[in-house]
């Protein structure tokens, strides 16, 4: 099966004064796991109805391969699609339901029947092909969903939200295998969620989006650690941000006009560890959180900001005697202070 | 309602009593015409001196009745065939409106159901002799039709409010186009309410007399046209057999939903 790239191009997409999509365009390439992250109302799932043919977009262009699909009607674009609310049929039969892209199609009958069968034993479904959607549970029909949307091959999937429904621990195993079968069937994939964790652990690349805007598109790994708007530092996790000029030069930056950002689980408490370059921050003990594997502290700096300290369970030996009103000093090395362009704090 | 006086006897016996009363009121003018129906004599009374099967007979052997039968039967499966569908697909669209847009549609829709019949029915025929069609079955199924949509919408609107619309993108978006996504999605999984509703496009049609009286001639006059007219020239208790047929007709009918339904 050969996979397709996708190519997002100067999209918009307004309710009446309600701009929902705003000038958006994103490169992706074939194969590629993208994420769309967001909170609600951001955008993304707007793009995604519009990937599929559900919106209408005002302006802008979809190409799927070299192919406009812009005014493609839903049926005739070959993508597959897990909803979040997995949007079976629930008077069919499990196989039917994975049969159906195949019976629209009409492919000959034995043959749906087997690929129906093959993609069931894919996702790990053998032995349920005659079961009542009505009879499964969530990881089941999340299953189910799945086999529908790759089992006649679509050049494209996309997904929204499609684990919101399941318990943590279904989820976290869930997210591992979706990303093994993108792996496998090297899909070209575009998943959407709110969740930030869920996108790290998945994606290839992340696009940021706020208010009908992408923030930024990158790397799991340079979108944690090297955020480039204010949003997306602190969207991702746990960030401090600390004003220009309350810092000395820092990693290239010019500590003096650019904002910072610090992970609260980039500081450490011990000052034997302390490099010469690092940043420094002294402040009052305002409060602490016990979080099962890390301690979280917050901390008022002098100037009255308060400062986020995320110190692992491991490394925690003081934590639980520290009170509130103690003054305490925080280090983090200077490769984990990032000055956010244009962002003043 | 009834809970909430658990212990007061009295209390409970006035309310069935009056319940009781109410239905009685609303059953006793229909059950009335049974016994009439079986009567011997030449005249409506009640109750009837002596009991005979003749007013039936009069019914199935008159050529005149049997056509009238013969019309009604076919313009309610008519009626039903055409304006189920159409009401289904107002009812999608309305759904999927939203808003002003649906609002309109349906205030346009239900009017119908709201205008005097002798209104629409007068309308009607002006309409109809303007494009030479008084007097023909298709006049009379146009007007039926119009009358039986918005009792179809009413009970299939709140089933397709009820649906799960993402099941018919999921169709759309592996392959389905419109007609198939409705056909093979909504329909099957509508078929409680779509049934109820042709049952009640049906039976909209079977007991329309009105329009039947403006714009269906000789031939093709339905039942209650006929009856009508033949209470006008004189009073026979065919009439009550008829009324009672009938009766027995729509609630076998309603039973075997209702039955369905439960099922």
């Amino acid at each position: 099966m050969k996979s397709l790239p996708i190519t997002i191009d100067g999209v918009r997409k307004t309710y009446g004064s309600y701009v929902a999509l705003d000038d958006v365009s994103i490169d992706i390439q074939a194969g590629e796991f993208l994420t769309l992250l967001g909170p609600s109302g951001s955008g993304k799932t707007t793009l995604l109805m519009a990937l599929a043919g559900f919106v209408r977009l005002d302006r802008g262009k979809l190409l799927l391969g070299d192919r406009d699909i812009t005014r493609l009607t839903p049926n005739k674009r070959d993508i597959g699609i897990v909803f979040q609310n997995y949007a079976l049929f629930p008077h069919m039969s499990v196989l039917a339901n994975v049969e159906y892209p195949l019976v629209l199609r009409k492919t000959p009958k034995a043959e749906a029947r087997q690929r129906a069968l093959d993609t069931l034993a894919r996702v790990k479904l053998e032995g349920l092909a005659e079961r009542n959607i009505a009879a499964l549970s969530g990881g089941q029909r999340q299953r189910v969903a799945l086999a529908r949307a790759i089992v006649f091959e679509p050049r494209v999937m996309l997904m929204d939200e499609p684990l919101s429904a399941l318990d943590k621990n279904l989820r976290e195993t869930m997210q591992y295998e979706i990303r093994r079968l993108h792996d496998d069937l090297g899909i070209t994939t575009i998943y959407v969620t709110h969740d930030q964790r869920e996108a790290l652990i998945m994606s290839d690349r992340i696009a940021v989006m706020n208010s009908g805007r992408i923030q930024q598109i990158d790397t799991p790994q340079r979108i944690y650690d090297r955020p480039s708007t204010r949003f997306v530092a602190e969207f991702m996790g746990e960030a401090n941000i600390v004003a220009p000029g309350s810092v000395r030069k820092i990693d290239g930056a010019d500590a003096s006009r650019e904002a910072l950002m610090i992970r609260a689980e980039s500081f450490h408490l011990d000052a034997t560890l302390a490099g010469r370059d690092g940043m420094v921050l002294e402040g009052m003990l305002r409060a602490k959180t016990f979080r099962g594997e890390n301690w979280l502290l917050t901390l008022a700096l002098d100037g009255g900001q308060e400062v986020l300290v995320c110190i692992p369970s491991a490394l925690a030996g003081g934590c639980a005697e520290l009170a509130a009103g103690q003054r305490v000093t925080a280090y983090a090395p200077a490769t984990k202070v990032h000055a956010i362009p244009g962002a003043a704090a | 309602m009834l809970e909430a006086y658990p212990d007061n006897r009295l209390a409970l016996i006035l309310l069935w009593s009056f319940c009781a009363l109410v239905l009685a009121f609303l059953m006793l003018p229909t059950l009335v015409v049974v016994p009439l129906s079986f009567s011997a004599s030449d005249f409506l009374e009640f109750p009837p001196r002596a009991y005979s099967l003749r007013w039936y007979e009069n019914f199935f052997g008159s050529a005149t009745w049997m056509a009238g039968l013969r019309t009604s039967l076919i313009l309610g499966t008519l009626t039903a065939t055409v304006a189920v569908p159409l009401a289904l697909l107002a009812c999608i669209s309305m759904n999927r409106l939203g808003g002003k847009a649906a609002a309109t549609i349906q205030g346009v829709l239900l009017t119908p159901s709201v205008v005097p019949g002798i209104l629409l029915a007068i309308g009607l025929f002006f309409v109809l002799a303007a494009q030479r069609l008084v007097g023909t079955l298709f006049g009379v199924l146009v007007g039926h039709v119009v009358l039986a949509i918005p009792v179809a919408c009413i009970v299939l609107l709140p089933a397709l409010a009820r649906f799960d619309w993402n099941q018919v993108q999921a169709a759309r978006s592996l392959g389905a186009n419109w007609p198939r996504a409705i056909g093979g999605i909504i329909v099957p999984q509508l078929q409680i309410s779509l049934l109820s509703a042709t049952l009640m496009a049906f039976l909209t049609s079977l007991d329309e007399s009105v329009i039947s009286i403006f714009v269906a001639s000789g031939q093709n006059s339905t039942l209650p046209k006929l009856m009508f007219l033949s209470l006008r020239d004189q009073i026979d208790p065919t009439i009550a057999a008829i009324s009672t047929l009938w009766t027995v007709i729509v609630l076998v009918a309603v039973l075997i939903v209702s039955l369905r339904q439960k099922s």
